[in-house]
């Protein structure tokens, strides 16, 4: 199996030189389902945060579908970036901006033509069934539905991964399960490499994942 | 609604500026207007004992503009009834040959002296009245008009940098979170200031829209010529080729350059 993410020594940390992640190794394969879990502090959001390059690695190797973070240019940074999808706790999304355009973002950017975006789009609302909030903005929405709109972009450009934080941290149990099952669905219907970040494994998955966990800045697979 | 409160804190801040910097070009042309009726009125007078030439007058002293002789006709004419015929003739004989000397600009008192005593060094000039007493008078007045106006430039200057450093920061906060999220999915800079620029430029030119309109109408009604017509000046409020011109080009700038200083200062959040 091709490995879409390489990790060797890898040591994380922030400007204050505090280390976060201390020489650890792993590898991701792809199609992989992957939880990372964690107390509160212990380097998730930040293992996290250097797998789509916003935080560079301080020694060792990372790699992310064949591009090498270690001093990354802002070019290559971008080019890895539009083959990610990336969901967050609180949603990211653009709130002067409606639903469709939140969605449509990783097309714009990757220059795909207007017309077919649009397919896309509804094609994706459909999927994370918002089609009859179309031409809503964010706010108008609620947690469940923003973090649905947040996924269908994740989903929008076809990522080779996608990287989720905390997906779902602020959500009811019901609309947890909606993006559990459009996290599992990204990973048995489309092949893509799933990475997400949680305090709690739900019980109800049903895809075979693997499970990392991090303790005093060491990174290891739980079997 | 939204995206009316987003455009207005950059339109009022550019209308602002627009506006004062208006202000400043009205009292500026009011100012030269004043100074062109000065020199009008100003004039030297020189008295020679032979006739002079203009053009060599013109072509040795280059802050002359004409050199007019003053008839003594109105003052002989006084003395026809108090004296003969042959007197007369005397007196216009002996009597000396008077100029009416105008300048270029209005002078500035070393200018005037200068002048006045290059002009004695000339074979056939006794006399040279500058009235340099009033000129001084008038000249300093000019001078504290002139250093009014250059004060006012400096305060719109400075209320200029104020405003922009705190749209800069309004705008950071209004365009970060934006700018971020597209940063998250590889946006490259161009893309991610698009947005930026494009508001940037059609406030830019909504607000100089707007000070156009408002000094146009101003000037179509003619509502501050009264004022100037009271001080014997004229000045147009707006020109609308120059000063539209140079409005838009102010708008554009600043807003443009908002744009790139919010951009080059923009940093991802980690």
């Amino acid at each position: 199996m091709d490995k879409v993410i390489i990790a060797k020594d890898l040591t994380l940390s922030y400007n204050n030189n505090e280390t976060i992640i201390n020489q650890s190794t792993f590898d991701i394969n792809s199609g992989d389902f992957v939880f990372i879990t964690g107390a509160s502090g212990s380097g998730k959001s930040t293992l996290l945060k250097s797998l789509y390059g916003a935080l560079p690695p301080k020694k060792g190797e990372l790699s992310v579908g064949g591009v090498t973070l270690n001093n990354i240019s802002s070019k290559k940074l971008n080019f890895l970036r539009r083959h990610v999808g990336i969901v967050f706790q609180d949603y990211k999304l653009i709130k002067e901006w409606t639903i469709e355009k939140n969605v449509m973002l990783p097309l714009i950017i990757s220059g795909y033509a207007k017309d077919v975006s649009e397919v896309q789009v509804q094609k994706l609302l459909t999927h994370v069934k918002l089609n009859h909030q179309l031409g809503k903005y964010p706010l108008e929405l609620s947690g469940g539905e923003q973090q649905r709109v947040a996924m269908a972009r994740a989903l929008a450009h076809n990522p080779i991964i996608i990287l989720a934080d905390e997906p779902t941290g602020n959500l009811d149990d019901y609309s947890s399960q909606v993006i559990w099952n459009l996290l599992e669905g990204a990973c048995t219907q489309l092949k893509t490499t799933v990475v997400v970040v949680t305090h709690h494994i739900p019980e109800t998955m049903k895809v075979d994942y693997k499970h990392f966990h991090i303790e005093y800045g060491s990174i290891y697979e739980v079997n | 609604m939204k995206s009316i409160r987003s455009h207005f804190s950059l339109i009022a801040a550019l209308f602002t500026i627009l506006f004062t910097v208006q202000v400043y070009q009205i009292l500026d042309r009011s100012i030269s207007s004043y100074e062109e009726t000065l020199r009008a009125n100003y004039s030297m007078v020189v008295i020679a004992t032979s006739a002079l030439d203009e053009g060599p007058i013109k072509a040795r002293f280059p802050l002359v503009r004409s050199l007019e002789e003053i008839s003594p006709e109105k003052v002989i004419k006084r003395l026809e009834e108090d004296m003969d015929k042959t007197s007369l003739g005397l007196l216009r004989a002996s009597l000396p040959k008077f100029y009416k000397l105008s300048l270029e600009h209005y002078p500035q008192p070393e200018e005037v002296d200068m002048l006045s005593s290059k002009l004695m060094n000339q074979k056939a000039i006794k006399k040279v009245e500058s009235f340099s007493q009033t000129h001084d008078q008038i000249y300093k007045l000019l001078l504290l008009y002139k250093g009014v106006t250059q004060i006012f430039a400096f305060a719109i200057f400075i209320v200029t940098m104020l405003l922009i450093a705190k749209e800069m920061r309004i705008w950071q906060f209004q365009h970060q979170d934006r700018m971020n999220i597209m940063a998250l999915f590889g946006a490259p800079m161009m893309l991610r200031s698009a947005v930026l620029f494009r508001l940037a430029i059609m406030d830019a030119l909504i607000a100089a829209t707007l000070i156009l309109a408002a000094f146009g109408i101003i000037s179509v009604n003619g509502w501050a010529e009264p004022y100037f017509a009271d001080i014997n000046i004229h000045v147009t409020v707006f020109n609308y080729a120059k000063d539209s011109f140079l409005h838009y080009a102010i708008a554009l700038s600043l807003s443009t350059l908002l744009a790139s200083m919010l951009i080059l200062t923009h940093k991802e959040e980690v």
